[in-house]
């Protein structure tokens, strides 16, 4: 479903030259869900937007269902791929109601039936009728995001991108996220890439996961090895033991410098 | 422990909107020695809310009552203003969520560290400096001196989270409030964080109290726990005990965690029973 081959992305030039992300690979199968992993500064986000246009592709290839991506991407693609951001009080629009929000993808792409169409995204999501013409100020993060994942579902993509989707939300609700996230998968036969700095929520939504630093990959590991512990590098070693919560003495984790 | 470092009873936190009252904390009771006590809560359960009202910083129009509200015998609610100077940054702190909006962004941090200092402590000017050096480099600062002349935005968020760690322990305090110390930084990096604070804690004989929205974090860094929901203290307990957590609001908080050990699916979500809130 999408195969990238020796991803690089470079911003700035010369003296600002940094290179965010160096000769990254994956593959990821339809209906497959992949994690990418890290720390800040990983790279890990900049994956994914350099998979969906927002970051320059500066050498090699992003092959989504066998077809090489275009710059600036063609309308096609985007009803192939879509996005859901981490932020939901920050990715919609403040002074647009659910349904204005819902509707300007139809509108983009000339869908009919916007009505219908909208009426059933909310439902798929979990949320009725009645939160139509809300604003998103009259709406939990939870249900924010809710919407946000319905805006990125309406146009029945194929793929969805997933930066750090839960991690603006509390922990019940996380919960409630990723239940959906799971659920619509199932239904949908959706494929998922999932960036978070979280092992556990990779490890739960996904199959395979790839660990990133400075912009470079570690390992490519599978959920299961992750949760029977065998088979890693330090690096990932350190990031299960500090997703395990804090110990008063740590066996030297190998973190990164702070700088 | 003869004398509780604070006392808080029946703390209550009141907001008059437009749309009536809001009452954000209601009827917090506690009390705090030189021990770590974590406050644990969602979004909007009151718990950052409960320690600004410790601080006196709750922002207008907010209202805060209490039976009693005193930290080491002092009255807190009928101090003075410059009795609350003198308390607040000398012998109570707070670290804030985020360094990018908690410290100066046109001050160095060095400055910064001098001026709190300063502000309670009669020292001269080279004296505070170095006080300030000795304290970059307790918070495990790897060159002191560059850090002391850098400016906020010169610095990643786990150094200005250290920073401000510094800032806050120079003058000594009795009684640290952190709320959310870490929630802005990377896991690793907040691992480190959170190692530095628990040295200085232990090594000064200081109180804590963390707030926070991760309980997982919460109990393994604190000897005690409040669990907060809807602005009351639904449960306290040990923080080795957590796992006989006896609220369904706890076990619910507990279970909802995705974890690497097992593979729960549909990972329990909580059902909110409205009598938690009454």
């Amino acid at each position: 479903m999408l195969d990238i081959q020796n991803l690089n992305v470079v911003f700035g030039t010369g003296r600002l030259r940094v290179e965010a992300v160096k000769n990254v690979s994956f593959s990821v199968d339809a209906g497959e869900s992949y994690g990418l992993v890290g720390e800040s500064g990983s790279g890990k986000s900049t994956v994914l937007r350099a998979i969906c246009g927002l970051a320059p592709i500066t050498g090699g290839n992003v092959r989504v269902d066998g077809k090489e991506v275009t710059t600036p991407r063609s309308r096609d693609f985007y009803r192939t791929v879509q996005m859901v951001f981490q932020d939901p009080y920050a990715s919609l629009h403040p002074r647009h109601t659910v349904d204005r929000t819902l509707s300007e993808p139809l509108a983009i792409h000339g869908e009919k039936d916007a009505e219908t169409r909208i009426l059933q995204a909310l439902k798929e999501v979990g949320l009725g009728p009645s939160f139509r013409f809300r604003y998103p100020h009259q709406l939990s993060g939870g249900q924010r995001q809710r919407i946000a994942i319905a805006r990125a579902l309406i146009l029945r993509p194929k793929v969805l991108l997933l930066d750090e989707p839960t991690s603006a939300l509390d922990a019940s609700v996380q919960a409630e996220i990723l239940n959906l996230l799971d659920d619509l998968r199932r239904r949908m036969g959706l494929t998922y890439i999932l960036v978070s700095h979280d092992l556990a929520v990779v490890a739960h939504l996904c199959e395979r996961l790839l660990v990133m630093r400075h912009g470079e990959a570690v390992e490519e590991t599978a959920s299961n090895a992750l949760r029977s512990g065998k088979a890693m590098s330090e690096y990932t070693q350190s990031l299960i033991q500090a997703s395990q919560g804090f110990t008063r003495h740590p066996s030297q984790p190998a973190h990164a410098p702070i700088v | 422990m003869t004398k509780p470092l604070l006392e808080v009873d029946d703390l209550r936190v009141r907001f008059h909107l437009r749309t009536g009252i809001v009452e954000a904390v209601r009827g917090v009771s506690f009390q705090l020695g030189r021990e770590r006590l974590g406050i644990v809560g969602e979004s909007g359960s009151g718990k950052s809310q409960t320690g600004r009202a410790i601080l006196g910083l709750t922002p207008p129009p907010g209202e805060v009552t209490a039976k009693r509200l005193a930290f080491d015998g002092i009255d807190l609610q009928t101090a003075s203003k410059r009795t609350l100077r003198h308390l607040r940054g000398g012998r109570i702190s707070m670290v804030m969520q985020d360094p990018k909006y908690s410290l100066n962004p046109v001050m160095t941090i060095g400055e910064q560290i001098i001026e709190a200092y300063r502000a309670h402590a009669r020292a001269s000017r080279a004296e505070a400096r170095d006080k300030a050096l000795a304290m970059l480099e307790a918070v495990k600062m790897r060159d002191p001196g560059r850090v002391f002349s850098l400016y906020p935005h010169e610095v990643s968020g786990g150094m200005g989270q250290r920073a401000m760690i510094a800032m806050m322990l120079v003058t000594d305090p009795d009684l640290l409030i952190a709320d959310e110390p870490t929630s802005a930084l990377d896991v690793t990096v907040s691992m480190e964080v959170l190692r530095i604070l628990d040295e200085l804690v232990a090594e000064r004989g200081m109180g804590l109290i963390f707030i926070s929205h991760d309980l997982k974090l919460v109990s393994s860094f604190c000897d005690r726990v409040l669990v907060m929901y809807a602005g009351r203290v639904v449960e306290e307990l040990e923080a080795r005990n957590l796992r006989e957590a006896k609220h369904p609001y706890t076990q619910g908080l507990m279970r909802c965690l995705p974890t690497l050990a097992d593979d729960v699916r549909p990972l329990p979500t909580l059902n909110r029973d409205p009598s938690w809130a009454l």
